[in-house]
């Protein structure tokens, strides 16, 4: 790691990503730092999706680098990501339906793991034992995500504000050092966003650097440290949260502009 | 949780064990365990299509041609060249191995019907290939002069003792196969049906476990050729047509695709289907296929497996009611 990379988790630099004839995103450049939670902001169809798509692998970008720990990672597969140690959770909620909630956060366990084929057919001995550990491990998620009443439950027996936590569990599961989370209050009623809020707070407290999605600016500006923010794959700007609060280039991406204004 | 209980699979082995021993007695079902040594070497291909089709979620219409695979390398190489027949199943099982690797990496990255239609032509090629091939395979007209199987002087040479071996087979890999469905292994298969997006987030390479289950199916398709070259001393091609793949999805389908269960369920029915209940249909037989393909696929998409759990929805909706 050189010295510009240290304190530095993740360095997004120049990057584009066109779909077709879509700019989703133009030449973006952010980091962020250690143990803070950054939340990218922006209306819909900004671009912020398609960042978390390119943070964690599921596409490569257009053209640019993204750094995790100093290290390239913008040609490596979602899977090889998720070992590095960044998690995600889906805007539209990923879970594995046809699963129990336990069993959800023990496949997130899946990555700091190993059982070959061979020995969890032959039920060799250690790998039962790995078994009893994954399952501690993951019931101590539920614990902490508040679920583990519900170990046994399916997980799509689960109301909304219960997926969306069961999402944040099974992502951490993974052991991340980053976390991204996609709008994880959408949806969720006063109480439940408290919840999560608090949650996404503690996460913070563990040591987890934590990029965050989200449209309820109430939690925005709750939980997070630093705000990026954009609007038709462009950063419009970036800082601290109470410096974005007023920025009126903000206001006019979230309230929109007169036609004269934008010519 | 997905538990697999072990009382049923006790008292199924207690009833195989025992089987051929009442059979014996009862003239009208002397001929049954040969019948069921069919069961049992298509017991072995559908347990491995379910862990692939029902667990993992990917469909394959291919089957037949690793089933042939193992029966026709089994009979090549004792036939022709003299090898001992164990090691000649095992020579099979690395064939199948291998070509499941190159067939799979390419086409378990495409979906839904690509995977169909490739692992079809797939299919249709090696079947051609065991026709075209005289020299080998002696094309049409088969193959004979396989020999039985043996172990330390012991030959299996009765369809009593065939019997056995097949279903000690059978119980050693279904009893493999749960422990992978309970396993680490089996739980990422179940996350990779459910959605691949989550599971590849979640740090699961989804074509490597892809590819893994395809060739484990392949692996236990192509011992159920080897068993089955041994057992009749003669194959034909006609065995591992595309007909037959089809039949293995039937089989399934009926059965049960999410239930282990459901693969030994459906072997049995459409063994004992086409060649006991259902002969009188003669040039019939696959029209009667597809309507209980459809009846199935409409009234029990669950499959055979599943019928306890309808009738106790029936039940309890009854006591409810009244």
């Amino acid at each position: 790691m050189d010295k510009e990379s240290r304190g530095k988790i993740l360095e997004v630099e120049k990057v584009s990503m066109v779909f077709g004839g879509l700019m989703a995103l133009i030449n973006i450049h952010f980091n962020a730092k250690e143990g803070m939670v950054k939340a990218i902001i922006g209306p819909n169809g900004a671009g912020k999706t398609t960042l978390f798509n390119i943070i964690t692998g599921t596409f490569s970008p257009t053209e640019g680098v993204v750094r995790f720990r100093g290290k390239p990672i913008q040609k490596l597969k979602a899977h090889e990501i998720a070992e590095l140690g960044i998690s995600r959770t889906f805007q539209t909620i990923e879970l594995f339906g046809n699963m129990t909630v336990l069993e959800n956060v023990m496949v997130g366990c899946h990555t700091r793991t190993r059982s070959s084929f061979i020995a969890s057919g032959l039920r060799l001995p250690h790998d039962k034992h790995k078994e009893e550990q994954i399952r501690a491990k993951a019931m101590e998620i539920l614990e902490f995500v508040g679920l583990a009443e519900k170990f046994s439950e399916s997980a799509d027996s689960l109301p909304l504000g219960g997926r969306k936590m069961l999402e944040i569990g099974r992502a951490l599961a993974t052991e991340p050092t980053l976390l991204c989370l996609d709008e994880p209050a959408a949806g969720l009623n006063e109480t439940e966003t408290e919840k999560a809020s608090s949650l996404i707070n503690a996460i913070k407290e563990k040591g987890i650097t934590v990029l965050l999605v989200e449209h309820d600016m109430k939690v925005v500006m709750n939980i997070s440290d630093e705000i990026m923010a954009l609007n038709y794959g462009e950063k419009i700007a970036e800082g601290l949260s109470e410096e974005i609060q007023n920025n009126p280039k903000v206001i006019e991406a979230y309230l929109g502009s007169s036609e004269e204004d934008r010519a | 949780m997905l538990r697999i209980r072990k009382l049923p699979i006790i008292i199924f082995a207690l009833f195989i064990i025992v089987f051929p021993l009442v059979s014996r007695l009862i003239p009208a079902i002397q001929n049954y365990p040969d019948l069921m040594i069919f069961a049992g070497i298509y017991s072995l291909i559908t347990i491995g299509l379910s862990l692939l089709m029902g667990y993992a979620g990917q469909i394959s219409l291919g089957q037949a041609a690793f089933y042939g695979i193992g029966a026709y390398v089994s009979a090549i190489l004792t036939a022709t060249y003299g090898l001992n027949p164990w090691f000649c199943m095992v020579i099979g099982m690395i064939v199948a191995a291998i070509v499941a690797v190159l067939v799979g990496v390419p086409s378990l990255k495409l979906k839904g019907h690509y995977l169909a239609m490739a692992t079809l032509a797939f299919g249709i090629i090696v079947f051609i290939i065991f026709n075209e091939e005289v020299e080998w395979t002696g094309g049409p007209d088969g193959m004979s002069g396989i020999p039985g199987l043996s172990l330390f002087g012991f030959a299996f040479d009765s369809v009593e003792k065939y019997y056995y071996l097949v279903w000690f087979f059978v119980f050693s890999v279904f009893v493999f196969t749960i422990n992978v469905i309970q396993s680490r292994t089996g739980r990422a298969l179940r996350a990779i049906h459910s959605s691949e997006a989550a599971s590849s987030a979640m740090g699961i390479n989804v074509s490597r476990f892809k590819v893994v289950v395809f060739v484990y199916s392949a692996i236990l398709a192509s011992l159920a050729g080897s068993l089955y070259a041994y057992y009749l001393n003669f194959i034909n091609p006609s065995t591992f047509d595309l007909f037959f793949s089809i039949k293995l999805l039937i089989m399934i389908a009926l059965g049960g695709m999410h239930d282990i269960w459901g693969a030994i369920i459906g072997a049995f029915l459409i063994t004992f289907l086409s060649f006991e209940w259902l002969h009188f249909f003669e040039e019939f037989e696959v029209i009667v296929y597809g309507v209980i393909l459809l009846l199935v696929i409409i009234f029990l998409p669950q499959g055979m497996v599943g019928i306890p759990k309808i009738l106790k929805g029936l039940f309890n909706k009854k006591v409810s009611n009244g």
